[in-house]
């Protein structure tokens, strides 16, 4: 009999073979089951279910795609961890602690996983959570899209996560050039695991692209004109756009080299082919990618600079103006990931002076921000301290980025540790940074107390001073001559400095051990913490005008905007409301509440994100009966809910001025205490 | 809040970005038409006067869907539903065409592992026949809810996404009876 049919090309010898490896599979094994039987213990399925993972409300899959962010975070630190004690120990007659080809699965998975699911998936959380507050809506334009999205986003995840277990994972970097992508070369499934984890979580971004780009621009309050919307908003805007123009560039470059593997089409081998082909357009993706994720943590700082130094946003047209600059710029830089092509002097000089360029915009904000806190009263809560550290380090990571773009230098520098510490410095600092500064800002909106200061900043300082650590060294070390992807080089003199960048890995891991205790600590000591006020920082957005944790419904009353800093206008206009003061305009009893209509909970994107899961995987392991099934499947429940009409549920007048006068009353209560 | 609005409005940016898809798709077969590697290229495979007739019935079928959008604008629920089923025959029939040919073309040896070029024309026109099966699933799922429900205001929405979408393939269609036909065959 033949099993193939049945199985494709899964056996039992493809269980993990050396004991790294088993390590990896066992962890990763043992928090699944762990969190599954901790849900069961707490006989929280139902609850998980019916106000969880069946939810259409943002703020809820904000959050869920944050935790499922912070579990990809962990897996991809501890490969940073593995390559770190690999480079440290692996010189001359030593071999470190991985074999070379598991070396190359390591760094592959890294990459892939820091930028597709922690940097994208904190990304995506924050929009949820914060944009459609900001801009005084009381849902996205299109919910039901918005939890397929998240779906598509787990089912990705989980197929990245399945070739720890099953089979292995691609060598071939995280962009997975060919030739050594293709089947020739990479025979095994790794690959297609690959091929097929960012495609799935690929098609989700871009639905969630458009998806935000329709929420910004058709769903803003009455009065806030674009120019009158809040910056954050703004660079969210930008950052769409580039996902909606950039992603199908993605589908398109993983759709044709999964055709090359699969069904031996020849779009980058031998036989017609061209591989610099891919290289050109996983790039034209991948450089507008680096702005999708940089933009929104541009946005954060341009929230947290002003509201912790007590003055309005300096240059604020300047700011829109430059976003535009970068989203347009950021489309005609995409071939100096590859000078060493050989396109030419004259092409190459064309995206030198561009990449240059690009910093001009950039500087700009930076400027912007500095402007803002001169005469200001700062106050360095730990949303501040973390843009301080981005200050330092984006602009050191943004002058040897200027080195870079200098074909003459890039052609020295090129795949060196250089450019890796270099786009590290801006991925740690900017996005990261970023998303730190934010998640600590907009915390007590969501969860209703603050973050404890103390350990935030003690985070804070092991991040920065473990990142100039680690990173600092591979600057030298590129110099020297080091390439990147090394799991083993002969010279000794290499050592120390890859020790000291060991060293500083381990002091980030203090770090974010830091984090998960702040997290612990501020659950622990909540109700010393409450955000009664619904306003912790003295905010100048709407965001912060309605209690904390913000309802399901956002804003009982949809606001009407009339300047940039609605909220601190409001604020010294009403100075002896002190209602006003603390919550704003929406709990005010005295206002006509009227029945808001929601969108009702539905399953339908669960169901088909498990369809797309079971798709990709029948696909990677050429189990064919499976991606059949699964593709009816998926269409079904896809024709399924978009014929359903009762999507909606509509919450009474009456029930709403209830919870209103309840939270006023809370809050007085809270007031006199 | 309109829903209509918003919903069309999204529905024009997630046009965009499959013209976005598109145009990578056609730029990699600008690239890959010299790649023949000994195998045929434009001149050696394509019949204008078959595409000739496929391109008409796509554009027929544009036409009646308008037709259907103009019935549902005056109510008139039987026109709708006979307009969207000549529609949908017409796109099957531009299927069965494309089907038949690409079979014709891998019967002969000439299938997309014969050459970079062939793999990128299956590719864009194969991507293109994949819309239209999608549009035509859509088409029917949609008959059966205007029969069952009647043109509702959900469902009038869903026909008016439906025919941007129908009238946006066939604009892809003319790029590809242009540049890899046309130009295929001088």
């Amino acid at each position: 009999m033949d099993w193939s049919l049945l199985f494709g090309k899964l056996s039992w010898g493809l269980l993990p073979e050396n004991a790294v490896a088993w390590g990896g599979a066992t962890t990763m094994v043992v928090i699944g089951l762990g969190l599954i039987g901790l849900v069961a213990y707490f006989k929280a399925w139902g609850p998980l279910w019916r106000n969880w993972l069946t939810s259409l409300d943002p703020k809820r899959i904000g959050v869920m795609y944050i935790v499922v962010a912070l579990i990809m975070f962990v897996r991809g630190a501890a490969d940073a961890v593995l390559m770190r004690i690999q480079q440290a120990t692996s010189v001359g007659s030593a071999h470190g602690i991985v074999t070379a080809s598991h070396f190359q699965e390591i760094f592959s998975a890294h990459g892939s996983i820091m930028i597709f699911f922690v940097a994208m998936g904190i990304m995506f959380g924050l929009i949820n959570l914060i944009v459609p507050l900001q801009i005084g809506a009381r849902d996205v334009a299109f919910p039901f899209l918005n939890s397929l999205s998240f779906w598509l986003f787990v089912a990705g995840a989980l197929i990245i996560n399945l070739s720890l277990i099953l089979g292995d994972f691609s060598t071939a970097g995280w962009l997975s050039y060919p030739p050594l992508s293709e089947l020739a070369y990479s025979p095994t499934v790794g690959v297609d695991y690959w091929l097929w984890s960012l495609q799935i979580s690929g098609i989700g971004s871009l639905l969630s692209g458009i998806n935000f780009l329709v929420t910004i621009l058709k769903m803003r309050c009455k009065g806030m004109s674009l120019m009158k919307m809040p910056m954050f908003s703004w660079t969210v805007l930008g950052s769409m756009w580039l996902v909606a123009v950039s992603f199908p560039i993605l589908t398109v470059s993983l759709a044709l080299l999964t055709l090359d593997r699969t069904f031996g089409m020849h779009f980058f081998t031998a036989g017609g082919g061209n591989m610099m082909m891919y290289v050109n357009l996983i790039w034209a993706w991948g450089h507008p990618e680096v702005y999708v994720l940089v933009l929104p943590a541009f946005g954060i700082f341009s929230e947290v600079v002003p509201v912790f130094s007590g003055k309005k946003l300096a240059g604020y047209a300047s700011m829109v103006y430059s976003v535009i600059a970068i989203v347009f710029l950021s489309f005609i830089v995409w071939l100096h990931h590859f000078f060493t092509m050989g396109a030419g002097a004259d092409v190459n000089a064309f995206f030198g002076i561009m990449t240059a360029v690009i910093a001009i915009p950039t500087g700009v904000k930076m400027f912007n921000w500095i402007f803002t806190m001169y005469h200001g009263r700062i106050r360095f809560f730990t949303p501040m301290m973390w843009y301080m550290g981005f200050v330092v380090l984006f602009t050191l990571g943004g002058v040897t980025g200027v080195v870079l773009a200098e074909p003459v230098a890039d052609y020295q520098l090129h795949n060196g540790l250089f450019l890796v510490a270099h786009f590290h410095t801006m991925i740690v600092s900017g996005v990261l940074f970023g998303y730190f500064a934010g998640l600590t800002y907009w915390f007590p909106k969501i969860f209703g107390f603050k973050l404890d200061e103390k350990w935030g900043r003690r985070a804070f300082w092991n991040w920065l001073i473990g990142f100039i650590l680690a990173f600092g060294p591979l600057y030298v070390l590129g110099f020297m001559g080091a390439t990147r992807r090394l799991d083993h080089y002969t010279d000794p003199s290499w050592q120390p400095l890859f020790i000291i960048a060991g060293i500083g890995a381990a002091i980030i891991v203090l770090g974010f051990a830091c984090q998960l205790i702040q997290l612990f600590v501020s659950i622990k000591n909540r109700h010393q913490a409450l955000d009664t006020t619904g306003d912790p920082w003295n905010g100048r957005t709407l965001e912060w005008s309605i209690p904390s944790p913000a309802p399901a419904y956002n804003f009982a009353i949809l606001p009407m905007v009339e300047s940039r800093d609605e909220y601190w206008q409001l604020k010294a206009h009403n100075e002896k409301d002190v209602a006003i003061q603390a919550t704003g305009k929406t709990i005010d009893i005295r206002r006509e509440y009227e029945d808001i209509t929601m969108p009702r909970n539905t399953a339908a994107g669960f169901a088909i994100g498990a369809a797309t899961f079971f798709f990709g995987f029948g696909f990677v392991w050429h189990i064919w009966w499976l991606v059949i099934v699964s593709v009816i499947a998926g269409t079904a429940f896809l024709i399924m809910r978009t014929f359903d009409e009762d999507t909606e549920y509509i919450i009474r007048a009456g029930e709403v001025e209830a919870n209103e006068r309840r939270l006023r009353d809370r809050f007085i209560t809270m007031q006199n205490v | 809040m309109n829903k209509d609005t918003t919903t069309i409005f999204g529905f024009w940016v997630y046009l965009m970005t499959d013209f976005v898809l598109f145009a990578s798709l056609f730029s990699v077969f600008a690239v890959l038409r010299s790649g023949t590697f000994g195998g045929p290229s434009g001149v050696d495979i394509f019949s204008l006067p078959f595409v000739f007739i496929e391109t008409c019935l796509l554009l027929t079928s544009s036409f009646t869907a308008g037709l259907s959008l103009i019935a549902a604008r005056y109510g008139k629920k039987i026109h709708v539903v006979l307009s969207l089923i000549v529609t949908a025959l017409l796109g099957l029939a531009f299927v069965a065409m494309e089907v038949s040919e690409f079979a014709k073309l891998a019967l002969e040896g000439n299938d997309w592992t014969r050459s970079g070029f062939l793999s990128s024309y299956f590719a864009l026109v194969g991507t293109h026949g994949l819309h239209i099966v999608l549009g035509l699933i859509w088409m029917i799922a949609l008959i059966v809810a205007i029969l069952r429900k009647g043109l509702t205001r959900s469902n009038t929405r869903k026909l008016v996404l439906l025919s941007l979408f129908w009238h946006f393939l066939d604009l892809i269609w003319i790029f590809i009876f242009t540049i890899v036909y046309l130009f295929g065959v001088i």
